[in-house]
């Protein structure tokens, strides 16, 4: 696992990755993609690092310190978002008429909290793959 | 004839049960344990084609809304979204029977079922 | 002679199965009976509702929104039942001292 043509066309190759992930959550509710996609690209940018440079430099880079964050914080935004629906007086998990911005369709930043949402579950699907993959491959 | 041609209207039915059968043959006759997590996830592949092929409307196109155009049609949207958390049970359900899979070949030293069937009830009988 | 068996029986499976699917609508006909009121209810009314030009999220984020959550705990569960697995049952000792899995 000590390949310097991997190495190298990985460094090059995971910023672009990682790029695109993002661009595949933040338009989920636009275009093709959304949640599920852009997260297992982004944890497939992580379990191309963990490939190539190995679980340890991995670990330096994402610890698992940082994904546990990740992990159980998307899941507490998700049930927020629901309960601000509640605070304002109507049922759990209500979009525009509990009063989040619609703004104009097309937009980045419209359509109440599905971007948040999108974010949200992009971040949980991300951080879970990395965490099990490098959980899976640790040597006993 | 006939039924070639009703077979011809259904392909992506028939192909999805196809597979179901060959997934069940997979997990039935192998003793492998990994060869069995595989079988299970063609099963899975076969339920998500099955599923997806029932939303599809011939001429239809992606369930994203052009705006100011009217008479299109679109794909029924439902089953999809549906299938995107099955996609998701059956990440996790791989995840889980392969760290179990790693625990009993740490245990027993084989993937074999057979042998780990062996190999317990030897040490029952002492 | 165990698979002549069961390749017989599985036979037998997918003779019924396709005896089944045959009586489906074609693939693709639209008066197929799950396109129903309900789908045409999200193709008509989802834009004004949420905004959102993808139906796929608008009913994924909003619609069924509560469906998502069960799943991302799903996800969750999956996670902790792997870590215990692979590390707690495993009795790594640096984790049973009360350290970070990081090691």
């Amino acid at each position: 696992m000590d390949d310097l043509i991997v190495k190298v066309i990985s460094k090059i190759i995971i910023p672009f990755m990682q790029v695109f992930g993002i661009f595949v959550i933040m338009h989920g509710h636009l275009s093709p993609g959304g949640g599920f996609a852009g997260g297992s690209i982004l944890g497939a940018s992580l379990i191309l690092l963990t490939l190539a440079f190995g679980l340890k430099e991995a670990k330096r880079k994402m610890p698992h310190t940082i994904s546990k964050i990740v992990e159980t914080g998307a899941i507490l935004l998700i049930v927020s978002l629901g309960l601000f629906g509640i605070l304002s007086g109507y049922n759990f998990l209500t979009n525009g008429e509990a009063g989040f911005h619609l703004g104009r369709t097309g937009e980045i930043i419209s359509a109440g909290f599905i971007p948040i949402a999108t974010l949200a579950i992009g971040l949980k699907v991300g951080s879970t793959l990395i965490t099990l993959f490098h959980t899976i491959i640790e040597e006993d | 004839m006939e039924l070639i041609k009703e077979l011809l209207d259904h392909i992506n039915y028939v192909g999805s049960a196809t597979l179901f059968v060959i997934g069940l043959y997979t997990v039935l006759t192998h003793s492998n344990l990994l060869k069995k997590v595989i079988g299970i996830n063609i099963m899975e592949t076969s339920i998500f084609l099955f599923f997806v092929s029932i939303g599809y409307i011939s001429g239809g196109i992606t369930p994203i809304i052009i705006p100011g155009s009217e008479d299109i049609i679109y794909v029924n949207p439902l089953p999809s979204t549906l299938i995107l958390t099955g996609i998701v049970v059956a990440l996790s359900i791989t995840a889980y029977s392969l760290s179990l899979i790693m625990r009993l070949y740490k245990e027993y030293g084989t993937l074999d079922m057979d042998k780990i069937m062996e190999l317990r009830s030897d040490g029952q009988d002492e | 002679m165990k698979k002549l068996i069961f390749a017989l029986l599985l036979c037998g499976l997918l003779f019924i199965l396709i005896a089944g699917i045959l009586e489906m609508p074609a693939l693709g006909s639209i008066d197929n009976q799950s396109y129903n009121e309900v789908a045409h209810y999200y193709i008509d009314n989802s834009i004004n509702d949420t905004n959102a030009p993808n139906m796929i999220s608008a009913i994924m984020t909003d619609y069924r929104f509560f469906d998502t959550l069960g799943e991302t705990i799903v996800l969750f569960t999956a996670i902790t039942v792997v870590i215990s697995v692979r590390i707690i049952a495993a009795g790594k000792s640096h984790y049973m001292k009360g350290d970070d899995i990081d090691g």
